[in-house]
């Protein structure tokens, strides 16, 4: 009799978690609301094309939420849309227009609450606030999205996804644009960004803050506030990334606070106002990178160490190095600089003459900054060249003693 | 024909013409003399409108010549030194100026008078001093006008291109033009000219023929006459 | 006026200088692109190069046509031709021709090198446009201090200074005016400071092509706002036009009142 029962209630669970709910405004069922009411763990809410004018969608179940061709969720800027607070959960395919803007509360077009194993997928967020806030969340894969908002302060915009406290996430090949910061880890851990694209943010492209072990490769940065910033977080590895047209007066391809124990390889940085910005950077090694046609390739503000910097191309960044410290601890070995003027007498690849990638005129832009406009004038160069020919105010010890005669990449 | 009202000229704190009054009718050789300095260039500078006065008023055929310069058309000026642009050939030059001066011109003539067909197509730079002046001579009496100013005409000629020069300075003065020679050379002023203008302190000192000159300074040679007006400067 | 123009075009064209000084642009045209095979750098490269010498041999053209043209200028007086015209023909030929040394000389090394196919053909040809109102500019800087200055070598003398100021000294005084008067806004100062040199003028519009990511990144509101926009190439290049008509306007009262 016992398992009689016990019987019938497994083959009751299972019609039910292979139930479909389809909603539409012709079907029974007219509503998102409607559907998780009557929905069970497993089952499937299909919305049919048309306009959802709702908010505030609590779900609660582990279900697939899927849309059609078509199906539209308009929040009509009151607040939040969905909130997720279940495991194994799946939404795929859905537009969501419209998240309400507050400046008190984290309104999100999906919010995630504590989940484990779910899917975010194929889906188009438009006009957000926050597109995806996801918080004390693992294993979440999120792909192929476009999250967009149309916010013009840095206050009352959102992020794209944001993610706090979590692990083993992966996010790619989504577009991320005119939002805060496209992606903003917040405590999370062994997780991965790649081949996503996040562009004309306020803020930043991608954002790490206290997230340790994450790695992010084949993503494309352009012309945000700044690229990325990785600030008080440790091993985290960058590579294949390209980080371009990040341009204005805090702006950065790649920004570094406060980290430690990074791997930085084959990323292009091309015309950023600053390639890199360092400060208090330990321990990073920075390998095959090229920097193109930056403002300021690499600027280091103070308490960096052991940062080493080996086979990278420099070409014709206005300035290669700013330094604003005369201590140095950082290596620079066996780089290319497109402004190397020395020679190769024994023909081994590598320049006779060592390379001093700080100039002097770095150094006056650092105390002034409105002696930029003097970039190479002739006066500068004379000042350079003296600096150059005898160190004063910049580290006489800062030099690549082996600067290559070919750049390390053809590809640019 | 040329008529100079109370002309003042000044460079800096140096007055070279001070109130010069002066009137040349037409036709005839007017031989402009006096000491070093005294302002013969400066006075012909005025009346081409090179160097303009402080004060006074010219006049040519009758019109004033400030500030214009289409006058010009009927004068024909022989500067003092001759320098051109070096990488143009002669024949260029003379095109040149033909070019600018879109009159009738005999130039053919006067390159055969003086023997310039072989330095036609020479470069400026390349010829001597001498031959520079010829090209010049060439450029100044080549167009028919009424008044033919001369500045040191005589410089660097040899006796044969001397001899042409006077000969052609004369036919002009056959034909009713109008001439004005500086010089210093007193045999030419001897033999061509038709009456002095002796300057001194920037005002006419002496206007009037040769026999009128020698006779008023006691002195039958014209040299010491003109030797003896210009010590007078000095005494 | 062209008739002049045309014989002092001529008579340049035929000069030795014009063909040293078109062979130098021609085979640094030629070291740059074929040795080097990177024509951002040799923008760059020709970019310091223009900004200093095409001044420098404007300067040193002006005054050495002025005063060797001296006795055939007064020639050229004593014809019926107005004055105006006389020095605003030997200005103008002197300005093109060396105009016409500096972009045939580098234009056919980058035409033959396939400039037309890279993508620096815009940077290229602001370059050349810059070259080109520096040498209209200097000529007739430099033809106003030949015009004040009847002694040869006091004028030549003038003009080599005039140079050195606008490409070296100035640029001192202004960085150390910068440093000492780090505490004070400056964004305004340095903008004026620019517009009045030309050099550093025409070194600014090349560098809002090549260094525009630099530029930006300086915070003065003044300065973004001038850099940032197509406002800042145009009132650019508003000023370097000033440049030259300012002196040839100059050349012209100085020449009312001149005598020769």
């Amino acid at each position: 009799m016992h398992t009689k029962i016990l019987l019938f209630f497994l083959f009751i669970t299972f019609t039910i978690s292979a139930k479909q709910i389809e909603v539409c405004s012709n079907c029974t069922i007219k509503t998102i609301k409607e559907a998780i009411e009557i929905a069970e763990d497993g089952d499937e809410i299909y919305l049919k094309k048309g306009i959802y004018k709702e908010n505030n969608i609590i779900i609660n179940k582990s279900i697939s939420l899927i849309g059609e061709e078509g199906a539209v969720i308009d929040g009509e800027d009151a607040g939040g849309i969905i909130i997720f607070e279940a495991d194994n959960f799946t939404i795929r395919n859905l537009k969501i227009i419209n998240v309400g803007m507050s400046y008190t509360i984290d309104y999100a077009a999906i919010k995630v609450i504590k989940a484990t194993n779910f899917t975010i997928e194929d889906c188009i967020l438009e006009n957000v606030f926050f597109g995806l806030l996801i918080e004390k969340s693992k294993k979440g894969i999120i792909r192929n999205n476009s999250i967009s908002g149309t916010r013009k302060s840095e206050a009352s915009s959102g992020n794209g996804i944001h993610i706090w406290d979590g692990s083993e996430m992966e996010v790619y090949n989504n577009e991320l644009y005119g939002l805060r910061d496209g992606i903003y880890f917040e405590f999370v851990k062994k997780s991965v960004v790649f081949e996503n694209t996040s562009r004309e943010n306020i803020r930043y492209g991608l954002h790490f803050m206290f997230s340790n072990n994450n790695i992010y490769h084949h993503n494309i940065f352009r012309n945000n506030g700044a690229g990325v910033a990785v600030m008080f977080s440790k091993f985290i590895t960058m590579h294949n990334n390209i980080f371009e047209l990040n341009w204005g007066s805090a702006s950065y391809g790649l920004l570094l606070k406060e980290i430690y124990d990074a791997e930085i390889y084959d990323n292009l940085f091309q015309e950023n106002t600053i390639g890199i910005n360092g400060e208090g950077c330990t321990r990073i090694n920075y390998t095959n990178n090229t920097f193109l046609r930056n403002g300021w390739a690499i600027k280091i503000a103070g308490a960096c160490y052991t940062n080493i910097f080996v086979n990278n191309d420099f070409m014709h960044n206005s300035l290669d190095l700013s330094y604003n410290t005369k201590i140095h601890d950082n290596k620079f070995d066996n780089n290319y600089w497109s402004e190397y003027t020395g020679y190769d007498l024994d023909n081994d690849g590598i320049g006779d003459v060592p390379y001093r990638p700080v100039k002097l005129f770095s150094y006056v832009v650092n105390q002034t900054p409105e002696a930029l406009v003097l970039l190479r004038s002739l006066f500068v160069d004379i000042i350079n060249f003296s600096e150059k020919v005898s160190p004063v105010f910049t580290p006489d010890n800062l030099m690549d003693s082996n600067p290559l005669m070919k750049k390390n990449n053809d590809s640019i | 024909m040329i008529q100079f009202n109370n002309i003042h000229k000044r460079f800096g704190k140096l007055t070279v013409l001070d109130g010069l009054d002066l009137d040349i009718k037409k036709g005839g050789i007017f031989a402009v003399l006096g000491p070093n300095g005294s302002g013969k260039t400066t006075l012909i500078k005025c009346l081409l409108g090179m160097v303009i006065p402080n004060k006074g008023d010219i006049r040519f055929e009758g019109k004033s010549v400030l500030k214009k310069w289409e006058y010009r058309d009927n004068l024909n000026y022989l500067p003092q030194i001759a320098n051109f642009p070096p990488n143009l050939s002669v024949i260029e030059l003379i095109n040149m100026v033909k070019n600018l001066r879109p009159k009738n011109s005999n130039e053919e003539e006067l390159i055969q008078l003086f023997g310039l067909k072989s330095f036609l197509n020479k470069k400026l730079g390349n010829l001597s001093g001498g031959t520079k002046q010829k090209v010049n001579i060439v450029l100044t009496f080549m167009f028919d006008s009424d008044l033919i100013i001369l500045d040191e005409p005589t410089t660097g000629l040899d006796p044969i291109a001397l001899i042409h020069l006077k000969e052609l300075i004369q036919k002009e003065k056959d034909n009713g033009k109008t001439i004005l020679i500086t010089t210093h050379i007193m045999s030419v002023v001897e033999e061509l000219a038709d009456e002095i203008v002796f300057l001194l302190d920037g005002k006419i000192y002496f206007k009037g023929s040769i026999d009128a000159l020698k006779k008023q300074t006691d002195n039958e040679n014209l040299e010491h006459a003109i030797a003896n007006l210009i010590s007078k400067q000095y005494a | 006026m062209l008739k002049i123009l045309k014989y002092s075009f001529y008579d340049l064209m035929r000069s030795r200088w014009s063909y040293v000084y078109f062979i130098f642009y021609l085979i640094l045209g030629f070291v740059l692109l074929f040795l080097n095979n990177d024509v951002n750098k040799a923008v760059i490269t020709l970019m310091n190069i223009i900004i200093v010498l095409t001044p420098l041999i404007g300067t040193i053209f002006g005054v050495m046509y002025y005063y060797n043209s001296r006795e055939f200028t007064e020639l050229l007086l004593a014809q019926p031709i107005n004055r105006k015209k006389i020095f605003m023909g030997q200005y103008l030929g002197i300005s093109i021709s060396l105009t016409l040394s500096l972009v045939l000389g580098l234009g056919i090394p980058f035409l033959l090198y396939g400039l037309l196919k890279s993508a620096a053909i815009f940077n290229f040809s602001l370059l050349l446009i810059v070259g080109a109102f520096l040498n209209f500019i200097f000529v007739a800087l430099s033809y106003n201090i030949a015009l004040s200055t009847e002694n040869k070598i006091k004028g030549f003398g003038y003009a080599i200074l005039m140079w050195l100021f606008l490409a070296v000294i100035y640029d001192g005084i202004f960085l150390i005016s910068l440093v000492i008067f780090n505490d004070y806004p400056l964004d305004k100062f340095s903008l004026i400071a620019t517009m009045l040199n030309p050099i550093d003028l025409s070194r600014i519009l090349i560098l809002l092509k090549l260094d525009i990511s630099a530029l930006l990144g300086y915070t003065g509101a003044v300065f973004r706002k001038f850099f940032g926009t197509g406002f800042g190439m145009l009132v650019s290049m508003s000023i370097l036009i000033f440049w030259v008509i300012i002196p040839v306007f100059r050349i012209n009262q100085k020449l009312k009142k001149k005598d020769f």
